[in-house]
């Protein structure tokens, strides 16, 4: 009986569930299609000084300890002086912040990790920096930074979950909604989009990362 | 063509200063192999990457083609230069035609012109383009690998080529192989070649000039074959190994320690003719030759001294004869494997050429020891 209220429920929502999932998928891709934009660029240029590359991995290492929930009750005040202090904005920050850590490593990781004769060929060949980065040193990375694009996504996915709290909207707001009414429909409905929209982005990420994967390094 | 003057490499590190390489002075002719040789540590390496501004000389100056190194961006040094390593170095994400054109796209080469140049060398190793161009470099063979890292750097058609063991990571057989082609291209391309080694039988086959280091130090730098015969120090005399006059066998032809002009009989000759020319020519055999000249037996002076007939009642078989063209090495090693002192030699239609004896070898090798 309860099973049918359920799936009934979301049968009459359908429309509710497709735009909630439209702004998770929105504060997801925007906060880490700006944390690649970040964090890339930095996990390469950490790679040139070990220290400076271990005090930046080890302060993305404790952001992402801060609990979600504390980490947007600490946006509010900030984030109040320009009128943002919840909704959309605070959400896209904190999954911008989560998501450097795992794209920030990963690309440190991979870039250091091209076999040193590579960048010694290059080098001798007469390549610039720019040159090796490029076709070179990016191209045998992004198997390993499109890993940890993947991590971010998925983890990301939850925590935007959450941020239904602070008013972003998403899926997590049938959650957030289902335990204030004590509406297990509603609970349901917001965990099993959630769970699917992960299943379903890490999926797709999987399939983008073989096509970003030169021919010549698949194995 | 290269030429190094007062080269001098200090490394800082955190146990002190280390001399790598400690002034050098050494100069390497057009079209010239010349292979840096030493035990590992010994500077070898450093000092071929100074040319190349990989490593950024302390002091000391660097010329090619008499303009200093120093006068040139490092970028547009290096894109003139061909450089080859051990690990090879090929871009896994590239195929073999875009890691061939690297540098010649890098040069801003028309497209058409530097594709039709991978195929070219592709062809010149002996590999097929239409099968090789498109493919990646995982989906060669360790030797395919090592063709392609030494034509990718021969590609811009640089006059100037640095190679550091370009051949230390390929088997024996295949080492072989790709010494002996690699000699051939050689011949027709006539770069002027820096080589590090550490492999004195490799040193010996490829260099016009050999340059043994120790701690940094130019120990000598002559041919190889003065290199064996007169080694400066102990210490070069122990590198190059107690057997290096055996060593000096490669760097001889069979050509130049054979007798030439000597006599032949066929197998219808009289005995005494074949006496008779021994007699002339002072040497207790005489081969016999067929009707187009090659080599068929010979016959010993004590055992047709006294007797009648044809040669072709009295001759034994020749157990081996060998090529000219090939070094003495072969031929001492034909020698030992037939329990003969001495071969007949056959020229590049395989006639009869004249004999080699292990006498004349040993006196060969010892000419130079008394000069």
């Amino acid at each position: 009986m309860r099973r049918l209220e359920i799936l009934q429920y979301m049968i009459d929502n359908l429309g509710l569930i497709g735009e909630r999932t439209l702004q998770h998928v929105s504060i997801v891709s925007v906060a880490v299609g700006l944390a690649i934009l970040t964090g890339v660029p930095i996990g390469i240029a950490i790679t040139r000084n070990r220290q400076v590359a271990d005090a930046v991995l080890y302060v993305a290492s404790i952001i992402i300890t801060v609990p979600s929930i504390a980490l947007f009750g600490l946006m509010i005040p900030i984030l109040s002086t320009i009128g943002q202090g919840i909704g959309y904005l605070p959400a896209v920050i904190a999954v911008l912040l989560y998501s450097q850590l795992p794209i920030i490593r990963n690309t440190y990781t991979a870039i250091n990790n091209v076999d040193p004769a590579l960048r010694e060929a290059a080098r001798g060949m007469g390549m610039t920096p720019g040159q090796r980065l490029r076709q070179v040193e990016i191209p045998l990375a992004i198997p390993v930074i499109m890993a940890g694009v993947r991590t971010a996504v998925v983890m990301n996915i939850g925590v935007t979950a959450i941020a239904a709290y602070i008013g972003a909207g998403g899926l997590g707001a049938f959650i957030s909604a289902g335990i204030a009414d004590t509406d297990v429909r509603q609970l349901v409905t917001g965990a099993v989009s959630v769970s699917i929209l992960a299943i379903i982005a890490d999926f797709f990420l999987l399939w983008l990362q073989g096509r970003l994967t030169p021919l010549g390094v698949k194995t | 063509m290269i030429k190094l003057e007062k080269l001098t490499k200090i490394f800082d590190t955190p146990g002190g200063t280390i001399t790598a390489v400690d002034h050098v002075d050494m100069e390497v002719g057009e079209g010239e192999i010349c292979v840096l040789l030493g035990p590992s540590g010994c500077g070898k390496t450093t000092n071929l990457k100074m040319i190349n501004r990989l490593v950024v000389p302390t002091s000391g100056k660097i010329f090619i083609d008499g303009k200093d190194t120093d006068d040139y961006d490092p970028v547009e040094l290096r894109r003139n230069i061909g450089y080859v390593i051990q690990q090879i170095g090929l871009f896994p994400n590239k195929t073999i035609e875009e890691n061939i054109c690297i540098v010649p796209d890098m040069l801003g080469w028309d497209r058409k012109k530097s594709r039709a140049r991978a195929a070219e060398l592709l062809e010149l190793v002996a590999l097929d383009p239409a099968l090789f161009l498109t493919r990646f470099p995982k989906e060669l063979s360790g030797g395919q690998q090592q063709r392609v890292g030494v034509i990718r750097a021969l590609a811009a058609d640089p006059p100037v080529m640095l190679m550091d063991e370009p051949f230390g990571a390929i088997d024996p057989i295949n080492r072989e192989v790709i010494q002996d082609e690699f000699l051939k291209m050689q011949q027709t391309l006539r770069k002027t070649i820096m080589f590090v080694s550490h492999d004195i039988d490799e040193a010996v086959k490829m260099a016009d000039k050999v340059a043994i280091f120790r701690d940094g130090k130019l120990e000598q730098c002559s041919s190889p074959d003065d290199l064996l015969a007169h080694p400066a120090n102990s210490f070069i005399a122990d590198f190059v190994g107690g057997d290096r006059t055996l060593k000096r066998l490669r760097l001889v032809k069979v050509s130049e320690a054979m007798s030439k002009g000597a006599p032949s009989v066929t197998a219808e000759s009289p005995v005494a003719d074949a006496v008779k020319a021994m007699e002339d020519h002072g040497h207790a055999n005489v081969v016999m030759v067929d009707e187009r000249k090659r080599p068929r037996g010979f016959v010993h002076m004590n055992d047709v001294r006294d007797k009648k007939g044809p040669v072709s009642d009295h001759y034994e078989a020749l157990e081996a004869t060998v090529d000219a063209r090939e070094d003495l090495r072969t031929a001492v090693s034909l020698m030992f494997s037939n329990d003969v002192t001495w071969l007949a030699c056959t020229d590049a239609d395989g006639k009869y050429a004249g004999y080699i004896t292990q006498r004349g070898i040993t006196h060969l090798l010892g000419e130079t020891y008394n000069q």
